[in-house]
């Protein structure tokens, strides 16, 4: 089993990494998921060992490997630019890590030709890696990363170079071979909806700080904070004043009362002031004439935007907007709208003024 | 500085200060003294002096000529081979290359059988027209200027050659887009784009007039550059004047070069375009015909160095008045071959060349590999130092080692080496640094770091994979900068006629 422990990383005076600690459960598939320059890579990279922590440890099944240099850890890894080695064909390449080890290539064989036929590229051996597509390469390098049977698969943005068409299949592929094999593997990511695809758990980072970790449902219904809510999906941010009698209900600044669940350890004084958090199809817009309730809010609708399976609205609400997925067809730029939470959605509210 | 770096660096800053800073700074401090004292006594001299300031003066404006009449010649050459389709043009293109690799000896004593006064051209110009005596001399000025320009437009040919195919085709099509006709596009998008290709290939034009001596030497008669100046004054044993006219030389040389990098910093572009590629070549109705106009002129380029190899086949004598040689025969071959007094500095040539171009790939690749992979204090200066023997021309060189290596002083990192098998292999080491490690540090810039780690993760120890990875990806550019390394280590004349003696021959 891996561990990471209050790992952290420094260049200079920028803090890449910052007392990380995180596990990969065995046989699963854990994402590090953030924007670009959040510290993932540098992560990643002090897994593998090409990068040496500041501070922090790294344990793999129960053994202090921080001190070790990439060639004795042997974790796989692909890149993200897959780094095969250009002078070499496709059966050298994924031979390497067995061939560097000892083996003798008769004993190597068997072996790279069931890794090929793995990631379906069975009789590639003798081609050179410049003539493969890049889907293709993109398997070449997974290959080469899985034929010496490593405890842990690390992969730095692996389908970022793909096309979209083709991320999309070899994500699903990509999945379904890992789980074949009952890999234990780390997947870094800047794509929400990759992350959420692939793996089992996702830990989500921001500045070099881990955010929050968890399955994707987790993390999409019960994000800790402000960040994880908007980072993942579409979320709307309220101003509202938390009921004096409990935290269950807020008020809005439009009087409108919802019903809200908080979602930090942090408790809440009841009647302070809070951020309420709402993703856009937990809205709808009322059709004209309904019968109105409490938790209705009024607003403005700026504009209507088709999407197929659904519209989305913008409505103005005092110096807001919100985005709401769902509402009447015939609804027109300039209507005043009524907007309403529906049946048992999930609305949050953080401390404070957070959005 | 981690250890490994430190390991790595100590003996490649070791060799750049002692073989290629030291001895610069020894001739530095031999103009400023006399008699052991400071004392600005040969400057005095040197500035006072007409024939001194004359051969400066000549210094500087033929190299300048050269740069232009090259220019002339390769620009041209090298947008007809990048930018037209036409039978032969990988095989004549890559003649048109062939020049650089010819010692510049060679290349000047081609030009006397060919243009000499009782060259084969002049002779049968001679004949065509029924003269009694030569139609003109081969010497002075024009003569110089004729073998510079026929030696170095290699330069500018393969230079912009390399510019034209990394210039993405995009910027052209844009600039047709907007309405501009060929010739603007040529002189506001094209060329200027291409200031960096010209301005290197200036810049080695002119360093190499500066130093370049052969052409001078046999054609000058009285007419003196500054290199055959310090080759005179070496002759006359002026220790002082020879460093003050070394010093002078290289301040020359390196101001071009601070001029020149000023205005390539103001047109450096990097492209901002996604990127279409290079144009594509035109195929051109009647092809042929380029082919044909394109072979006469590299025909007319490589005719000096064909002469030589023609003359090479004429028994000694036996060519007196004939336009074509009567006679054809592999005597001089054979003589070259069966008597040892003739191989032997053949020999010896081959060797010191070979021990030479063996020192550069091991230092290349230890300097290569700390510049491209490591970041440590120090480091611009590191590149510096291996560039400089660059930036200095050849008779600058060859004169710092031959004052530094003149005495024995073990304690001040001096000894005898003139007159040793040692100082010409060491002479053509320093001069070759720069061309083989800036081979090797662009073969490690391409290689992307990444395939290192690759080897590493996949288990593979630092050995295995310097062997198995590292070394085959940047062999290509370790291989090109070690063979011109050997052939210039081979041809380097000035060197060798400023620090031979009768033992080495
Ligand atoms: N070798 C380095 N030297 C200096 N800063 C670095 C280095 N590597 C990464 N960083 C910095 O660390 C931060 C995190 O980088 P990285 O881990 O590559 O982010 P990500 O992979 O999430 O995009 C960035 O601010 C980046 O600029
Ligand atoms: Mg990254």
């Amino acid at each position: 089993m891996l561990r990471l422990d209050a790992l952290s990383r420094r260049f200079g005076d920028t803090v890449a990494v910052s007392e990380l600690s995180l596990e990969a459960e065995p046989g699963q598939i854990l994402s590090l998921l953030g924007p670009s320059g959040c510290g993932k890579t540098t992560t990643l990279r002090m897994v593998a060992g090409f990068e040496t922590p500041s501070s922090g440890r790294v344990w793999l099944d129960g053994r202090d490997v921080t001190r070790l240099g990439a060639q004795q850890r042997g974790m796989g890894m692909v890149f993200q630019n897959y780094a095969l080695f250009p002078h070499l064909d496709v059966w050298e390449n994924v031979a390497f890590g067995l061939l560097a080890r000892g083996e003798a290539r008769r004993d190597a064989a068997p072996r790279v030709e069931r890794v090929l036929e793995l990631v379906e590229l069975p009789g590639y051996g003798k081609r050179r890696v410049q003539e493969l597509s890049g889907g293709q390469q993109q398997r070449v390098a997974l290959a080469r990363a899985l034929a010496p049977e490593p405890p842990v698969l690390l992969l730095d943005e692996p389908l970022s170079n793909l096309d979209a068409a083709l991320r999309e299949r070899t994500r699903t592929e990509l999945r379904a071979l890992l789980k074949r094999l009952g890999m234990t593997a780390i997947f870094v990511t800047h794509d929400q909806e990759e992350a959420f695809a692939l793996s089992d758990r996702v830990a989500l980072l921001h500045q070099g700080h881990l955010q929050q970790v968890g399955t994707p449902e987790a993390l999409y219904t019960a994000p800790a904070n402000p960040f994880v809510a908007s980072f993942l999906g579409r979320a709307n941010f309220l101003l509202a004043t938390l009921d004096p009698a409990g935290s269950s209900h807020a008020r809005l600044a439009g009087g409108a009362v919802w019903p809200v669940r908080t979602a930090t350890d942090a408790p809440m004084q009841p009647g302070s002031a809070a951020t309420v958090m709402v993703r856009p199809e937990a809205l709808r817009l009322l059709p004209p004439g309904s019968e109105l309730a409490p938790a209705d809010l009024q607003g403005c609708l700026v504009d209507r935007r088709f999407a197929g399976a659904m519209s989305f609205y913008r409505v103005q609400v005092g110096d807001r907007e919100l985005l709401v997925q769902g509402g009447p067809a015939d609804a027109a730029p300039g209507d005043a709208v009524w907007v309403r939470p529906r049946e048992g959605a999930v609305i949050l509210v953080f401390p404070g003024d957070a959005s | 500085m981690n250890r490994r770096t430190l390991v790595l660096a100590a003996p490649v800053v070791l060799v750049l200060l002692w073989l290629v800073l030291y001895p610069n700074l020894f001739v530095l401090g031999d103009s400023f003294s006399e008699g052991g004292r400071f004392s600005l006594q040969h400057y005095r001299r040197f500035w006072t002096s007409r024939s001194e300031i004359g051969a400066l003066w000549a210094s500087v404006w033929i190299s300048a000529a050269s740069v232009v009449l090259s220019a002339l010649l390769g620009v041209p050459l090298a947008f007809l081979f990048a930018r037209y389709q036409f039978p032969g043009r990988r095989l004549l293109g890559a003649l048109a290359a062939m020049p650089v690799l010819l010692p510049p000896l060679v290349g000047t004593i081609s030009f006397l059988f060919l243009y000499g006064e009782s060259g084969f051209f002049t002779r049968g110009v001679q004949l065509l027209l029924g003269l009694e005596s030569p139609p003109w001399r081969l010497a002075g000025p024009g003569a110089i200027l004729l073998v510079h320009a026929y030696t170095m437009y290699v330069y500018f040919y393969l230079f912009v050659a390399a510019g034209l195919s990394r210039l993405d085709a995009g910027y052209a099509e844009a600039a047709t887009a907007l309405g501009a006709g060929r010739w603007l596009t040529l002189r506001r998008i094209t060329l200027p784009m291409l200031a960096p290709a010209l301005g290197g290939a200036a810049l080695l034009v002119f360093m190499t007039s500066m130093a370049s001596f052969s052409a001078p030497y046999v054609f000058g008669g009285g007419f003196r550059v500054l290199s055959t100046q310090i080759y005179a004054s070496k002759l006359n044993g002026e220790g002082g004047l020879v460093a003050v006219e070394a010093v002078v030389l290289a301040v020359a040389s390196l101001l071009f070069l601070i001029l020149l990098q000023r205005y390539e910093g103001a047109r450096s572009y990097t492209g901002a375009s996604k990127g279409l590629g290079p144009a594509p070549r035109s195929a051109v109705s009647r092809g042929w015909m380029l082919a044909l106009g394109a072979g006469a002129a590299i025909a007319f380029l490589l005719l000096p160095h064909l002469t030589v190899l023609l003359v090479s086949f004429v028994p000694e004598g036996s060519w007196t008045t004939e336009f074509f040689p009567p006679v054809y025969s592999l005597e001089s071959y054979r003589s070259l071959v069966s008597s040892p007094d003739r191989l032997v500095p053949v020999l010896n040539s081959l060797r010191m060349a070979t021990v030479a171009t063996l020192a550069n790939i091991v230092f290349a690749f230890a300097a290569g590999y700390l510049l491209a992979r490591r970041r440590f204090w120090g480091r611009g200066a590191v590149n510096a130092l291996v560039v400089l023997p660059w930036a200095l021309p050849g008779t600058v060189l060859a004169i710092a080692l031959a004052s530094t290596f003149a005495v024995h002083q073990p304690w001040a990192g001096q000894f005898v080496l003139i007159g040793s098998f040692a100082i010409l292999p060491l002479a053509y080491f320093i001069r070759n640094i720069p061309l083989v490690t800036r081979a090797v540090l662009a073969s490690f810039q391409q290689l992307d770091p990444a395939v290192e780690e690759a080897a590493a993760s996949l288990g593979a120890s630092r050995v295995n994979t310097l062997w198995r990875v590292v070394l085959p990806l940047v062999l290509p550019g370790l291989a090109a900068g070690a063979l011109l390394a050997f052939v210039t280590a081979l041809g380097e004349f000035v060197a060798s006629i400023l620090l031979y003696t009768h033992r080495t021959r």
